[in-house]
């Protein structure tokens, strides 16, 4: 190898990290970039966090008290969006960005320039979103799904910086997508067949398919609104021979594929980590890899059982119901594995397994709920109501959010070369179990009972329910800002952890040291 | 992999961070120009500011792909490193192929779903109650509001100007897999031939949609704002338009390099991603003949 033309290329993998701000900056270390994606990720959960708890206060009780109807759009617009894909999003590629490379026995991810550029365009498109806030029009204010004609004919100005957002992070995901699928094909260490490599790696193979194939989709979706709204096109308006509803296909072609890219990852982090505090090998591997191929293929049929309302032809009905309803038997082969890994296992239960078995029992409730929602003709009773909240907060807070909690716990030693304490994740387990039970299974009865979603006033029948959602959103709320100092503490101290700290865990990334070294896997090893 | 070959990691590099804030600064300003556009708001900054971000891309992308092509040519790269190009390239073109499906997707399901509906066929027919005068056909010779969206006269007839197209994209493909070739074979003189040919008919299918585009705007009345034709119809071709022009401006560049003495006669990934990205801008455009101009 000559190093004539750059003089950092032939002794790149001798340094540590450079100093100061400038190596975050400027890095192309998957393990820098992985950290600053988890450390934007919380951030924005933080940020998104703190306008669903001005949502919650404000339903505190009935009537008006705290914020205008019209900001409280904004609130339930930018908690959806920021958190979808500023939270939960992010954290998954920090988490693939950190552990993949570790996992198939890679150098660095396959295209490092273009991974710093992924995530640098992420704090870019928030700052511009987030800015709008503050603007004489206000910030978004159509809903985290932007329907048209909300989002066009009657949407404040913000929405072309919504727009160019929403392009910006799309650019961002395509490229991370791609950088994670060439690491993945291309650097897997001598010996890693495909059917060898961890659960994680295998989801996050197919999520970034399902990115790719979709963000575009999005892409065009805000590009039609744009042409829409400024350039006099009618794709979305009847009066020129479009259609409103054309935009909720065209979004949801996109959005039913996206919300299992927020679960599909924590799929196999938990299949990581069940396995490792059983002390069992994963129950069924090769039938979790085709469970998640299947889900991955019927979340691109299934899109229109988010508009059973909207007027479609019976036939589409029927299609759309049988497809959703299809997608419970791949997920049913996931929860079945999952259990029968635990079964007979010799169990503990630390922090990272306490999350991962709260997300498989946890998790399975927002799916039944959403099983319920799959049935057209009960879905016309529950559309648009708090029922339809309650669901996909089941499916998103103990599902992503726990899926990542349990990963960050589970991984946290091999990142700072601490364990963590013990004991406050622990609590900080508990408090969020409770505060997100409390917070939103009180959402089902409301749901049911005929409470519209996104309101700033409910009647006066829904009011207990809501003082207890809010309680425990509240709980659910603070004991993130507690989280917050248990992995400061845990980077800042605490007990030196070993190269490999749960007994039961399988995988390349326990055998490098912890913290795990700038470089790791230079030379690759040979897996068996 | 029985020997292990060095996989080439940058330590550091400017150019992500530079594309990031140059990025910002177009869509800030573009976004301030539209804005500024329809609220009527005159004296913008958005047109300046918008310049500036496009200014910062094109040096960021110059700066980028020249450390690239800098250290590919100085032998940094191996041939795993190559594979990691093919897969990003291919990955890619994928998704700029969703990018067009649902402008696809849109047309179809106006042209066979929305559209009848709206003038009172199949299950949905009650969308007619709207405008009940409405008569849907395609082309859409009239629209539902005529006062909002004024219907053109006229579409643009296939036969002529964009048979003319096809003919000529079609060919520019076979060209460019001829330049292909010549370059594997070390014929550098056929290479330069037809990769420049191929950019000609690239030019001239430009020039050529040009001019279709004046013609819509001002003789057949078809516009973005005539109705859902004008706008899948300039959707559709707009966008193909853009990935022409940047897929000739690629090609360019590859003469250029050409000239420069670039490309082994085995390795030469740049030349075959600036070909297979030609040869997706060409299977689009035989879609958008056979579903936008003819069918």
């Amino acid at each position: 190898m000559s190093a004539v033309i750059d003089d950092h290329a032939g002794h790149e993998h001798d340094h540590g990290p450079a100093k100061g701000l400038m190596r975050w900056v400027l890095t192309t270390n998957h393990k820098d970039i992985g950290t600053m994606y988890l450390w934007f990720s919380f951030t924005m959960f933080l940020l998104g966090g703190s306008f669903a708890m001005v949502i919650r206060a404000e339903l505190f009780q009935p009537g008006l008290q705290i914020v205008e109807p019209a900001f409280f759009n904004q609130m339930t617009t930018m908690h959806g969006l920021i958190m979808v894909f500023g939270a939960v999003m992010p954290a998954f590629v920090g988490l693939a960005n950190w552990m993949i490379p570790l996992m198939i026995g890679a150098p660095d991810m396959a295209l490092p320039r273009l991974n710093n550029f992924s995530f640098w365009l992420l704090p870019a498109a928030f700052a511009m979103l987030v800015s709008t806030l503050f603007t004489a029009g206000g910030g978004p204010n159509f809903g985290w799904t932007f329907y048209a004609p909300l989002s066009t004919t009657y949407a404040p100005e913000s929405v072309t910086f919504f727009i160019f957002a929403i392009h910006m992070m799309g650019i961002s995901s395509i490229m991370g997508a791609i950088n994670v699928i060439a690491t993945i094909l291309n650097l897997r260490a001598p010996g890693m067949t495909l059917m060898k490599m961890p659960l994680f790696v295998w989801t996050w193979l197919i999520t970034a398919f399902l990115l790719i194939a979709v963000m575009p989709v999005l892409a065009g979706c805000v590009t039609m609104m744009l042409m829409d709204i400024h350039f006099g096109t009618s794709f979305f308006s009847a009066a020129g021979g479009g259609d409103p509803v054309l935009f909720q296909h065209v979004f949801w072609f996109f959005g039913h594929p996206e919300v299992y890219i927020m679960i599909l990852p924590a799929f196999g982090a938990v299949s990581s980590i069940i396995p490792a505090f059983s002390r069992k090998p994963l129950f069924g591997y090769t039938s979790m890899v085709y469970a998640t191929a299947s889900i991955a293929f019927l979340s691109f049929i299934v899109w229109a059982h988010h508009m059973f309302v909207v007027g479609i032809p019976v036939v589409g009905e029927l299609f759309f119901m049988y497809a959703t309803m299809l997608i419970a038997v791949p997920t049913g082969v996931k929860v079945f594995n999952w259990v029968s890994t635990m079964w007979e296992g010799s169990l503990t239960f630390e922090t990272p397994m306490l999350f991962a078995v709260a997300f498989v029992i946890l998790f399975t409730i927002g799916g039944f709920s959403g099983l319920m929602l799959a049935i057209a003709p009960a879905d016309f009773q529950y559309h648009d109501t708090y029922f339809v909240v309650a669901h996909f907060h089941y499916v998103l807070v103990p599902g992503a959010i726990f899926g990542i909690f349990a990963s960050a716990y589970y991984w946290l030693p091999k990142w700072t070369g601490h364990m963590y304490d013990e004991t406050l994740g622990k609590l900080h387990f508990w408090l969020s179990f409770i505060g997100m039970n409390m917070a939103f299974f009180p959402m089902h009865f409301v749901g049911l009972a005929g409470m519209p979603r996104r309101v700033p006033d409910y009647n006066l029948q829904f009011a207990d329910f809501n003082m207890v959602s809010s309680i425990g959103a509240f709980i659910f709320g603070a004991t993130q800002i507690f989280f917050l100092f248990i992995v400061i503490k845990c980077i800042r101290g605490g007990e030196p952890a070993p190269a490999k700290p749960w007994d039961g865990a399988e995988g390349l990334e326990w055998t490098v040291p912890s913290p795990a070294p700038y470089h790791t896997f230079v030379t690759p090893p040979e897996v068996k | 992999m029985a020997t292990h070959e060095h996989y080439y990691v940058p330590a550091q590099s400017k150019w992500p961070i530079i594309g990031t804030f140059a990025l910002l600064i177009t869509m800030v300003g573009l976004g301030t120009w539209f804005n500024d556009l329809k609220a009527g708001r005159p004296e913008s900054h958005g047109p300046l500011i918008f310049f500036v971000g496009g200014l910062l891309v094109a040096y960021m992308m110059f700066g980028w792909f020249g450390a690239v092509i800098r250290e590919s040519r100085a032998g940094l790269y191996s041939h795993q490193l190559n594979k990691s190009f093919r897969w990003g390239m291919s990955w890619f073109i994928f998704s700029e192929v969703m990018f067009f499906i649902a402008f696809f997707g849109a047309l179809f399901y106006v042209r066979n779903l929305s559209g009848p509906w709206l003038s009172g066929d199949g299950a949905k027919g009650v969308a007619h109650m709207l405008w009940p005068n409405f008569e849907f056909a395609w082309p859409l010779l009239n629209t539902p509001d005529p006062q909002l969206f004024p219907p053109p006269k006229e579409v643009i007839d296939p036969w002529h100007l964009p048979l003319i197209n096809t003919i000529l994209l079609v060919s520019s493909s076979v060209t460019v897999t001829i330049a292909h070739h010549a370059l594997r074979k070390g014929h550098r003189g056929a290479l330069k031939f037809w990769l420049a040919l191929t950019i000609a008919l690239g030019i001239a299918f430009l020039t050529l949609q040009a001019h279709e585009y004046v013609e819509a705007y001002t003789e057949l009345g078809l516009t973005m704002g005539s109705g859902v034709y004008g706008a899948t119809f300039f959707m559709l071709t707009g966008f193909h338009g853009a990935h022409v022009t940047i897929g000739t401006l690629i090609l360019i560049v590859m003469l250029a390099r050409v000239f420069s003495g670039h490309f082994d006669n085995d390795e030469h990934f740049g030349f075959e991603a600036a070909s297979w990205y030609w040869h997706f801008v060409d299977v689009v455009w035989v879609g958008l003949f056979i579903f936008v101009y003819i069918l």
